[in-house]
Order: C-alpha cells, then sequence, then structure tokens
C-alpha cells in the first residue's frame, strides 16, 4: 500500500477539524491556542505534501511562512493570556466578553 | 496720451479706496476736496481726449489693458470714440461739479469722508460701464453702478426708511440685470464673443430677427431697470431718500442714462428688431406721460423733480426707440445739466429751509436766496422747453423725430406734445410754491443762502443749461456730426426738414407757454388751492403702483418665503437630515446584537464563513 498525497491532505483534513472543533469547544484560553497552532500545522502540512508533489519549491517557503507568524502569534497571545490570567486568575474565555455590543 | 485712457478709472477707484481707509484722518473739508480732484483730472484728461474728435483727426480706438476673459472676447479694454467721450465727459463734467457741491452740501456729517468715497466709487463703476469696448467689461461697471447706488441711497442708513429705499432700488435693478446677463448669454450664443466690434460688424448677417428681438428684448429690460422705465421705474421716486447730491448724480444726471446709453451703444442691434424699437419707444413715450401726470401731484420738492427725471428718461428711451439715437443722447446730455441743476437748488432750499422737503412749507424764497433763485429759474425754463434755452432743442429734436417717423409713431409725438405741457406745468408749479408767494414756513426756520461752495456748481450748472442746446441746433448739427462716427452704420430718423420743422417747434412752444400761464393762474395769484381727494391723492400716492406690486409680488413672495421657512425647511430639510440620523442609530441598534463578547462565537462565525467558501469553491469546480 502506496501513501500517496491523498493521505497527506485527508490527515490534514481530520488534523484541522480538530483544531477547529478545539477553538469552538474550549473554553479554556490555553487550549484553545493550542487548538489553533494544531490548524495552522495541518496547514503547513498540505503545504509541503502539495510542493513535494508537485515539485515546487514553494510549498516548503510558504510553511516557513505560516511558521514564523505563528511564533509571532503566539508571543503576543501567551502575552495577552498572561496578563489576562494575572488579572482575573482565570482563563475562561466566556468571562471575557466586556466589549458585548 | 491715450495711452492714460486707464486713468479715468483708475483714479475715482483710488480715490474711493482713499477716502473708505484713509478718509477719517484725512479730515472733513480736505477729504472732500481731494475726492473732488480725483473726478476733476479725469474730465482733464477725458476733455483732451476728445479733442482729436473735433477736429475729426482722429478715429475711435481701443485700448487693450489686460486678458481677462478672452474665451467670451471680454478683456479690460477700454473704447475710446464720440458716443463714450461725451458720456465720459458727462459723467466726470456734472460729476466734479457735484463733488464740489457736496463738499458744501454735506458738511458736518458724521460720515462725511465716506460719502466721498462712495461717490469716487461711483464715477469709477460708471466709467467702466461707458469705456467697456464689450459687454462682459460692461456688465462690471453695470453692476458697481448699482451697487454704489445702493451705498448712497441708504447711506443714512439709521433711518428705515433710507435702507428701504435702498433695498428696493438694489431688488428693482436686479430685476432689470437679470434681462441684461440672459441677453448677453443669447449674445455669446449667436456670436462666440461679447466683443462690440465683432457683435455690432457681424449683427446683419449672422442675426435672425427672431433672435435679434429676443436679445434686443432683454437687453431692453435691463434699461428699463437702470432707466427707471415702466414697469420698473417705481425705485426712483423712493431713491430720494439718499442725499441730495446723489439724487443729482446718480438718479438725475448719470447712472439712470446708462440704460438710454446702453441701447445707443446697441444700436446695430436694436436696428434688426423693429418690433423692440416699436416697443421701446412706446414704452419710453408712456412712462414719460405717467410720471409727468404723477409730478404734478406731489408735494415733496425731490419727488416732483424724480418724477420728472423718469419724465424725461422716458424722452430719451423714445428717441432710442425711434432710432434717433443722436437726439436721445442730446436730450441725456440737456437733462444731465438741468436735472442737475434742479436737484442741486432743491438741495441748496431744502438746505436753507432745515431739511424741509415740503413745498406747502416753504414760498417766497427768493428774496432769501438769489443765486438759487435764478439759477433755478433757469432750470425750470430749460427743462420746460423755453426758446433758446437747452431744454428747447433737445426734446423738439426728439417729438420732430416721432412726427417725422409717421404713421404709429405720429401717436406718440402726440403724447409727447402733451408730456411737454404736463412737464411745464409742474415745474412752474415747483417754483411758484417754492419761491413766490407768501412765506408758509414755522417761524424757527431762518432760510439763507448757501456757501459758495454750493452757489458756484449752480451757476456753472445754470450756464450749460442755458446754451447747451446750441451743440445741436437744426441750424448747426455739431453733436449729429461729432457722433458720427459712432453711428455711422446705423440708419437714423431725422426731425423733418424747412417749414414742417419750424411749425413743430411752434407748436411745442404754445403747448409750454400754456402750461406755464395755466400754473401761474393756478397758483401765483394769492390763495392756494387745496390739493386732497380724488386726482390728488391718488397721483400723490403715485397712483398705488407700490401697493399693487405689493399684494401681487411681494406679498406672494414672503408667502412662498414663510412657507418655506415655516414647513419646508423644518419638515422637509430638518425632516431629511434628521431621519438619516434616526435611520443610522437603529440601524446599529439592531446590529449589535451580533457583538456578544464571546470569542467562541466569533470562532464559530469564522469556521461558518470558512465553510460556505469552502463549498462554494467546490460548487464552482463542479464537485455537486
Amino acid at each position: 500500500m502506496t501513501v500517496t498525497v491523498a493521505w497527506y491532505m485527508v490527515f490534514a483534513a481530520v488534523l484541522f477539524s480538530m483544531g477547529a472543533a478545539g477553538v469552538l469547544l474550549r473554553r479554556n484560553a490555553l487550549v484553545m491556542f493550542m487548538s489553533i497552532e494544531l490548524m495552522l500545522n495541518s496547514v503547513n502540512l498540505t503545504f509541503i505534501a502539495a510542493g513535494s508533489e508537485l515539485g515546487l519549491i514553494e510549498g516548503q517557503v510558504a510553511a516557513l511562512f505560516v511558521m514564523v507568524v505563528a511564533a509571532a502569534e503566539v508571543t503576543v497571545g501567551l502575552a495577552i493570556l498572561v496578563a489576562v490570567f494575572r488579572r482575573r486568575s482565570s482563563a475562561n474565555v466566556d468571562e471575557l466578553s466586556e466589549l458585548r455590543g | 496720451m491715450i495711452d492714460y485712457l486707464w486713468l479715468l478709472i483708475a483714479l475715482p477707484l483710488l480715490g474711493a479706496a482713499t477716502m473708505i481707509l484713509l478718509g477719517k484722518r484725512i479730515g472733513e473739508p480736505a477729504s472732500g476736496w481731494l475726492a473732488s480732484v480725483f473726478v476733476l483730472i479725469p474730465f482733464v484728461i477725458a476733455a483732451t481726449l476728445t479733442v482729436p474728435f473735433l477736429n475729426g483727426t482722429e478715429e475711435p480706438q481701443t485700448i487693450f489693458l489686460f486678458s481677462w476673459i478672452p474665451m467670451v472676447g471680454a478683456n479690460a479694454s477700454l473704447l475710446w470714440d464720440p458716443l463714450s467721450s461725451v458720456m465720459t465727459l458727462i459723467v466726470t463734467g456734472v460729476g466734479s461739479l457735484i463733488h464740489i457741491y457736496s463738499v458744501g452740501y454735506m458738511h458736518g456729517d458724521e460720515r462725511y469722508p465716506r460719502f466721498f468715497g462712495y461717490m469716487n466709487l461711483f464715477i469709477a463703476s460708471m466709467l467702466t460701464l461707458v469705456l467697456a469696448d464689450n459687454f462682459g467689461l460692461m456688465f462690471v461697471g453695470w453692476e458697481l453702478v448699482g451697487l454704489s447706488s445702493y451705498l448712497l441711497i441708504s447711506f443714512w442708513f439709521t433711518k428705515p426708511s433710507a435702507a428701504a429705499a435702498g433695498k428696493k432700488a438694489f431688488i428693482v435693478n436686479r430685476i432689470g440685470d437679470w434681462g441684461f446677463l440672459v441677453a448677453l448669454m443669447l449674445i455669446f450664443a449667436a456670436f462666440g464673443t461679447l466683443d462690440f466690434g465683432v457683435v455690432f460688424g457681424e449683427a446683419q448677417g449672422l442675426l435672425s430677427v427672431g433672435m435679434a428681438t429676443a436679445i434686443t428684448l432683454l437687453l431692453f429690460v435691463g434699461a428699463a431697470g437702470k432707466s427707471a422705465q415702466i414697469p420698473l421705474y417705481i425705485w426712483l421716486p423712493d431713491a430720494m431718500e439718499g442725499p441730495t447730491p446723489v439724487s443729482a448724480l446718480i438718479h438725475a444726471a448719470t447712472m439712470v442714462t446708462a440704460g438710454v446709453y446702453m441701447i445707443a451703444r446697441s444700436a446695430a442691434l436694436f436696428e434688426l428688431a423693429p418690433v423692440t424699437l416699436a416697443i421701446v419707444a412706446t414704452v419710453g413715450a408712456l412712462t414719460a406721460l405717467l410720471a409727468a401726470t404723477i409730478a404734478i401731484g406731489q408735494r415733496d420738492i425731490k419727488r416732483v423733480l424724480a418724477y420728472s427725471t423718469i419724465s424725461q428718461l422716458g424722452y430719451m428711451v423714445m428717441a432710442v426707440g425711434l432710432t434717433a439715437f443722436t437726439a436721445g443722447i442730446f436730450h441725456l446730455m440737456t437733462h444731465a445739466f438741468f436735472k442737475a441743476l434742479l436737484f442741486l437748488g432743491a438741495g441748496s432750499v431744502i438746505h436753507a429751509m432745515a431739511n424741509e422737503q415740503d413745498m406747502w412749507k416753504m414760498g417766497g424764497l427768493r428774496k432769501f436766496m438769489r443765486i438759487t433763485f435764478v439759477t433755478m429759474v433757469i432750470g425750470w425754463l430749460a427743462i420746460g422747453g423755453l426758446f433758446p434755452l437747452s431744454g428747447f432743442w433737445s426734446k423738439d429734436e426728439i417729438l420732430g423725430s416721432a412726427f417725422a417717423k409717421g404713421g404709429f409713431f405720429f401717436i406718440l409725438w402726440f403724447i409727447g406734445i402733451v408730456t411737454a405741457l404736463l412737464t411745464a406745468f409742474y415745474m412752474t408749479r415747483l417754483i411758484i410754491l417754492t419761491f413766490f408767494g407768501e412765506k408758509r414756513w414755522d417761524d424757527g426756520v431762518h432760510p439763507h443762502e448757501s456757501p459758495p461752495t454750493m452757489t458756484i456748481p449752480l451757476i456753472i450748472l445754470a450756464v450749460l443749461s442755458a446754451v447747451a442746446g446750441l451743440f445741436n441746433t437744426p441750424v448747426r448739427l455739431g453733436l449729429e456730426h461729432f457722433l458720427e462716427p459712432s453711428f455711422e452704420a446705423v440708419q437714423q430718423v431725422h426731425p423733418p426738414d424747412g417749414i414742417t420743422l419750424w411749425v413743430l417747434a411752434l407748436a411745442s412752444l404754445i403747448v409750454v407757454i400754456i402750461g406755464i400761464v395755466i400754473a401761474y393762474f393756478r397758483y401765483g395769484r394769492g390763495e392756494l388751492p387745496t390739493e386732497e381727494g380724488g386726482y390728488w391723492a391718488a397721483a400723490l400716492d403715485g397712483y398705488g403702483v407700490d401697493a399693487f406690486y405689493g399684494a401681487v409680488i411681494v406679498a406672494p413672495g414672503k408667502a412662498i418665503a414663510t412657507w418655506l421657512a415655516k414647513f419646508f425647511d423644518p419638515k422637509v430639510i430638518d425632516g431629511a437630515v434628521n431621519g438619516l440620523g434616526y435611520a443610522t442609530r437603529s440601524f446599529g441598534s439592531t446590529m449589535r446584537v451580533l457583538q456578544t463578547g464571546w470569542v467562541r462565537s466569533y470562532a464559530a462565525a469564522i469556521v461558518a464563513g470558512a465553510l460556505g467558501v469552502l463549498l462554494w469553491m467546490l460548487w464552482q469546480g463542479g464537485a455537486f
């Protein structure tokens, strides 16, 4: 049984769905961040797989970009998370609804 | 020398700026004298520049100053030809005499220098009007004349009646300006330029009769506004609220002649529209008659002269309507002299009577003011048309032209003769009531002769009123010959020759004497008639024309304005603005429920959106 590119795609889709479900269902901000990382990396996987299949370098380049952006995003996000946690001793996002219209 | 023509406009303009900005520092008599010099120098320049025309050695010429709106042929360039030189000499000559007179008359006024600033501004505007070599620049002068007139009529603006009179003059003139402006648009549409040379030169071949009629009728609306013809004459009697020198300068001698000048200048256009010419002549004759019948019933010395001005302007307009352009300009000139004289004389009387203007409270003044009396008598005989004073020659030339044209115009001749009778009557009435009979003023009034600054202009104007007729007699057509270069392309009507002319002159002379004699028997023999009720009340009220306009035009206008202010503005305009604000607010409060503040609901929205995009892409790709 050969592992074709379709396998990677399906795997990535499954990972992505898990991440999305995590973002939607979990209330802890830290877990939500981890879910977002999961989604980002599933996308990376599709880039790498497609790039390898098509023999193009752009797939890897895009994956590197995503990693850089993810690192930056996590830095900012975790900083906010720490600040919020210090203030409220809770990381429950449902309680952070002051901006309700 | 001709290169300095622009100084004619620049000097009075400089004077106006000086008086308005620095007048307070220059002080009372000095600013008046300085302003007079700013008008006197242009008069000297204009006189010098006119000499070559007299010799016949000079052609009319245009002097280009700078580009203004070259696309429509409207540049700042001046036309110097016999017609504009005559007008310039009248404006600056009579103007400087009236400036000198005002030095004495305005003595003691709080805003003395400001008055002279406005007077200088008026002279500059009027010279722009008469010197312009295109309709565009002429319109600028035309509007500026209206502005200076407004400023001067309402000069004593703390009096509500003066403020109202200024507004009235301005608004009525704007109706005329509308006609003039639309005429300019039509001229531009027809010729592609506003330049006099092109328009008058090509009118013959380019204009259809319909277009020529439309243009000239609209031009005449403008002329009727400025020259106070039916139905736009109503502003002129009220303009008497201004200081008397203003009445003399603007509302008798110069500004009101702008309409006559404009028609004479556009002779080449009017010639192509016989219908307009007939209308112009008829309106002129009717205005002359109507105003004369109103003048008879006035008690205020200045209002008699105001209606008399309207009547005389009617003669001028009738003349240009008959295509007797030279006769019109001739009467314009003689009228400028004798009407300025009469107004200044009336001003001298008012000055002496401590601002009393009612002739019923005068009488017997001849003993107290000799010079004013003698000069006014000359003015009276001149406007009455007694041989050999100026009014006789100029009025007879107009009447003779009407007679010579014959047919329908014979009626206008008859109206003119009747008006001459009425003119002699009401002017005699004015002189007798003012200067003869017993004194009727209160004991507190001490009449006295005016200072020399006022009497010397009177004497000069009296001499001119007496002899100006000799410029253009049937024996020696001086002005006719002089103006020839300006009217050479136009077919003019002339009075008849030979025995007919003498019979006509004799007839009008007899009519004038009849008018004087009737007035003498009515007013000159002791007891004065009580002029009350019936015709007298109607005439004193100007036949209720003001009330009629008030009911027919002003009242509906006010009603519309009130409706707009009370209903349209608060309900419709404000309603639209408030409605827009309300709609924005209610939309916002509906949409705010989307902002739950829960991060996970936003995330759900993003996922739903992503899924939607995915499904759409799949559908586009043909997956379903």
